[in-house]
């Protein structure tokens, strides 16, 4: 399958499915918080490597990054990405606390791989309801840096297969606009055909 | 002085001055060479280690083995000499773990493994490195001396 020739139409079809899946997730987020959480239409990019470093801005930004591997009958990444502002007000949100710290402990680390998982799974559950396909996600693993440096993880993973990376990118802001967070959805180039063809598009 | 950025899967030469960067370096390796004679440095960021394990393999700055060699090529086009070529390493680390080691996430490792095979064989020198580690390296080179300044978050910044 060819990413440069992909027609809106399938864009289009790309961009509910991560309607669908970051809905589902930022409820979750909205239910575990209990606040309001905005979302924004869900972006499909199609990047040269080259240009990932910046598809958040300053590629140097520190960034929390938690990544899962997402295996059986689609096999790609899930990556919940916050900037280190935001994932202290999460934190500070989940514990009840009000303190102003700057910076992320073991004890923060592990409630954010948590959100991290919820958000995937329940992601994850409604692309599987949705195509009746079979998909499995890995346990968290967690990381803060670069934004660079992480966002090269899936690129690498992909780089294997070809030139070019499709990312499914959801935007989140909490009501007060203490949390934002990005939420991408990397599908390998060949389970494209397969979730394309479940939802019954013709290529 | 001018900055030149290496993209992810790109490699870059410059003569004389200019500083040669690339940002956020992760498990990809930043192949770092320089003719002092001459003042040439090259720049490559390479993301997997070997171009015959892969059938896709267009891109040549994407791999360890192609883009050093496609690299030395260029900086003789400018005017270096291979026999004062030398390399600095940056890079290599693993961001994410999940306990078990044994696949893809350990590319990292391979990069660093691979890129050294290849200036081994082109007898080409590594005089510094800093590779491996769990975080993310920006790093500059410098077309005047050759330093290599490596910024880190939380890992101090260094030059070699």
């Amino acid at each position: 399958m060819d990413l440069n020739n992909l027609n809106s139409n399938l864009l289009d079809v790309l961009k509910e499915l991560g309607n669908i899946g970051s809905g589902n997730a930022a409820t979750a987020l909205s239910t575990m918080i209990n606040k309001r959480i905005n979302m924004r239409v869900p972006q499909v990019k199609i990047l040269d490597f080259k240009d990932i470093s910046e598809i958040l801005g300053d590629g140097e930004t520190p960034v929390v990054g938690i990544y899962f591997k997402m295996s059986d009958d689609i096999e790609g990444n899930i990556m919940f990405v916050l900037s280190i502002d935001s994932a202290i007000n999460l934190t500070n949100m989940l514990f009840g606390r009000n303190d102003s710290k700057n910076e992320l402990d073991d004890m923060d680390m592990s409630a954010l791989s948590e959100v991290g998982n919820i958000l995937s799974a329940s992601y994850v559950n409604s692309l599987s309801t949705l195509t009746g396909l079979k998909l499995k996600i890995s346990i968290p693993s967690i990381c803060v840096d670069m934004a660079a440096a992480i966002l090269s993880v899936p690129a690498v993973q992909f780089g294997q297969i070809g030139e070019n990376v499709i990312f499914i990118e959801t935007q989140f802001e909490e009501g007060d606009k203490l949390i934002k967070g990005d939420l991408f959805l990397i599908p390998e180039v060949d389970s494209f055909e397969k979730i394309l063809s479940s939802l019954g598009v013709i290529l | 002085m001018e900055i030149v950025k290496v993209g992810m899967a790109d490699f870059k030469a410059i003569k004389n001055i200019g500083i040669l960067t690339t940002l956020g370096l992760g498990s990809c390796v930043g192949i770092a060479l320089y003719d002092r004679n001459n003042k040439i440095a090259g720049l490559a960021h390479i993301m997997l280690p070997s171009s015959s394990e892969i059938k896709n393999n267009s891109n040549k700055a994407k791999f360890a083995d192609t883009a050093i060699e496609e690299l030395i090529k260029e900086m003789i086009l400018l005017g270096a000499n291979k026999k004062y070529i030398v390399a600095k390493l940056a890079g290599g680390s693993q961001m994410f773990s999940f306990g078990s080691n044994t696949d893809i996430l350990r590319i990292g490792e391979r990069n660093v493994m691979a890129a050294k095979k290849k200036l081994l064989e082109m007898d080409v020198p590594i005089v510094a490195e800093d590779t491996g580690g769990n975080y993310g390296r920006t790093i500059e080179l410098n077309c005047q001396d050759g330093s290599l300044i490596i910024k880190t978050i939380g890992h101090g910044i260094k030059t070699i």
